[in-house]
């Protein structure tokens, strides 16, 4: 995707194009009962968000910024839960570290469900019966401490990609912060899980799962993407799917190949690994990825 | 599948340049490190200290943190490519070159943000950052200085992140690109100098935020190390 070039083919049947963009700034002075700074520029932090904002007319609130994060928060927390309950992790390291990683999905579960009942919402909820959990082992996946690890990895990876893809709307509040730091800690997670799988902590094309789709974009062929997400006895809305987000094996940026076009040659690895791609919330709640292995009601 | 252009060969596209300029609210070039002595606030003529480093106000400001955080990182990695300690495994001399080429690419990256002509000397020739106080003879001495400025720029991008006014998608985007794979190098570092620390509670705080750190305290905590500069934080945003 080149943003420049989308931008231009907007100008062209749109002159307006910018000014669309810049309307928007009262979007983000209206996010979050908790702003304290002047909203910021209406330029997102992604560009999924940017044309949804600028042309879908659906504003996502915080709170349901918030509800998306928990909802993928709930699943996380439910699958080491349940990862946990087949008695397959080795005991020592590998379970001491599913044990802190389910203990940090256990506290941002809290933590968004806090935030969003201050803010006057409501959260969406999962237990191990009811609401947003985990559905169980894919097809393919073999029913083993090694087929549950390659779920953690998925999970995590998604985790990162899909805080970077709201983040963008919390711009002007202080749920930014609180979003960043918890998107941190998931690519420390994913880092560990990888490092527990044998693979780099960073994605990489070599990657054994380097062809699911939770490091290519799109949805599945014939899918229609929600606007609305009911689950865990809540409804909030997401923003409307556009395009299909850059790849996490991307390694050009606009045009300009990392790999060759720079002054110093890099693998397609490295080009890879240095930066961390998004993914709209359709795309991450998508059959293919999050979707396919959560029940939300 | 690409995406944003942020890459030298992006000036060769006369229109990417117009739209970046009509998106982008300031532009960010030709800006360099400024002696403190010679800020406009100041009245009274100070001679210039020549070891007085004040980062731009703004969001240029914010990319020279950036820029030398990215600096740091590497002139580290780079000594333990080029002379790991005996004791470091292949594959943990495997990690620091990964370490390493991200962090020239992030650098490379930001440089261009900074200045897209490449002409602005951005630090002065002099500038380095010093490692004579880490201990680099010894695998764990390689380990404990990268786990502490890994964990420590880790802990800068988030708050970084929300410094800036700027409606300049690239600069966004490609700095929250790279925050969470600073979050990855750390957690790795971490790994393997104390396996399965990766987000200890030194780190990461009992509601399962990563602890940040502000601007004045991640140049704080480098200060020793790019001494005898004396890096100014001053002009840049305040986290609220």
């Amino acid at each position: 995707m080149d943003f420049f070039k989308i931008i231009d083919q907007l100008s062209e049947v749109d002159a307006d194009v910018m000014g669309r963009f810049d309307s928007r700034r009262s979007v983000f002075n209206s996010l979050g009962s908790m702003a304290k700074r002047t909203a910021l520029a209406a330029t997102p932090l992604f560009l999924g968000s940017l044309f949804q904002k600028a042309y879908a007319g659906t504003t996502s609130t915080a709170v349901e910024v918030l509800n998306y994060a928990l909802t993928l928060e709930l699943l996380e927390a439910d699958f080491y839960r349940q990862f946990i309950a087949t008695g397959f992790i080795p005991t020592g390291a590998p379970a001491n570290a599913i044990a802190q990683i389910k203990k940090h999905e256990d506290a941002h579960v809290k933590l968004l469900s806090g935030a969003i009942s201050q803010m006057g919402g409501k959260p969406v909820a999962g237990t191990d019966t009811t609401g947003v959990r985990f559905k169980g082992l894919p097809a393919g996946i073999p029913n083993t401490y090694a087929g549950y690890l390659s779920v953690a990895q998925l999970l995590e990876d998604a985790g990162v990609r899909a805080y970077k893809g709201r983040a963008g709307e919390l711009i002007g509040t202080d749920l930014l912060t609180t979003a960043l730091q918890i998107h941190s800690v998931e690519a420390r997670h994913a880092a560990h899980i990888r490092t527990m799988r044998s693979q780099t902590p960073w994605v990489s094309p070599t990657d054994d799962l380097a062809s699911h789709p939770v490091y290519t974009s799109g949805l599945t062929s014939g899918s229609t993407a929600p606007t609305s997400i009911t689950a865990g006895g809540s409804s909030y809305g997401i923003p409307a799917y556009s395009a299909a987000s850059p790849v996490e094996n991307n390694t050009t940026q606009s045009g300009v190949a990392i790999t060759t076009a720079l002054a110093n040659q890099y693998t397609a690895a490295d080009a890879a690994a240095s930066f961390d791609e998004y993914l709209q919330a359709a795309e991450i709640l998508d059959a293919s990825r999050a979707g396919g292995l959560a029940l939300l009601s | 599948m690409s995406d944003h252009t942020f890459l030298p060969a992006w000036r060769e596209q006369s229109l990417g340049r117009r739209v970046f300029l009509r998106v982008s609210a300031a532009s960010a070039a030709s800006v360099a490190l400024i002696a403190a002595g010679c800020s406009g606030t100041t009245t009274t003529p100070t001679p210039a200290d020549p070891y007085q480093l004040a980062l731009p106000a703004g969001d240029s400001g914010l990319l020279y943190y950036a820029y030398l955080l990215a600096l740091a990182q590497i002139t580290l990695y780079q000594k333990v490519v080029d002379a790991p300690p005996t004791d470091l495994t292949t594959a943990e001399r495997a990690v620091f070159a990964d370490l390493r080429d991200h962090e020239v690419v992030h650098q490379k990256t930001i440089s261009y943000l900074i200045d897209t002509t490449g002409a602005t000397q951005l630090v002065p020739t002099d500038f380095v950052f010093n490692l004579s106080k880490f201990t680099l003879s010894t695998r764990a001495g390689v380990l404990a200085a990268a786990q502490q400025v890994a964990d420590l720029v880790a802990a800068a991008y988030p708050v970084l992140l929300t410094l800036f006014t700027t409606s300049s998608v690239p600069q966004r985007t490609i700095l929250l690109k790279m925050s969470s794979v600073q979050a990855r190098q750390a957690a790795a570092v971490r790994d393997l100098l104390t396996p399965g620390s990766f987000a200890n509670s030194d780190v990461v705080d009992s509601a399962g935020q990563l602890l940040t750190k502000t601007p004045t305290e991640v140049m704080t905590a480098l200060a020793p190390y790019f001494a005898p500069y004396v890096i100014s934080v001053a002009s840049l945003a305040v986290p609220v």
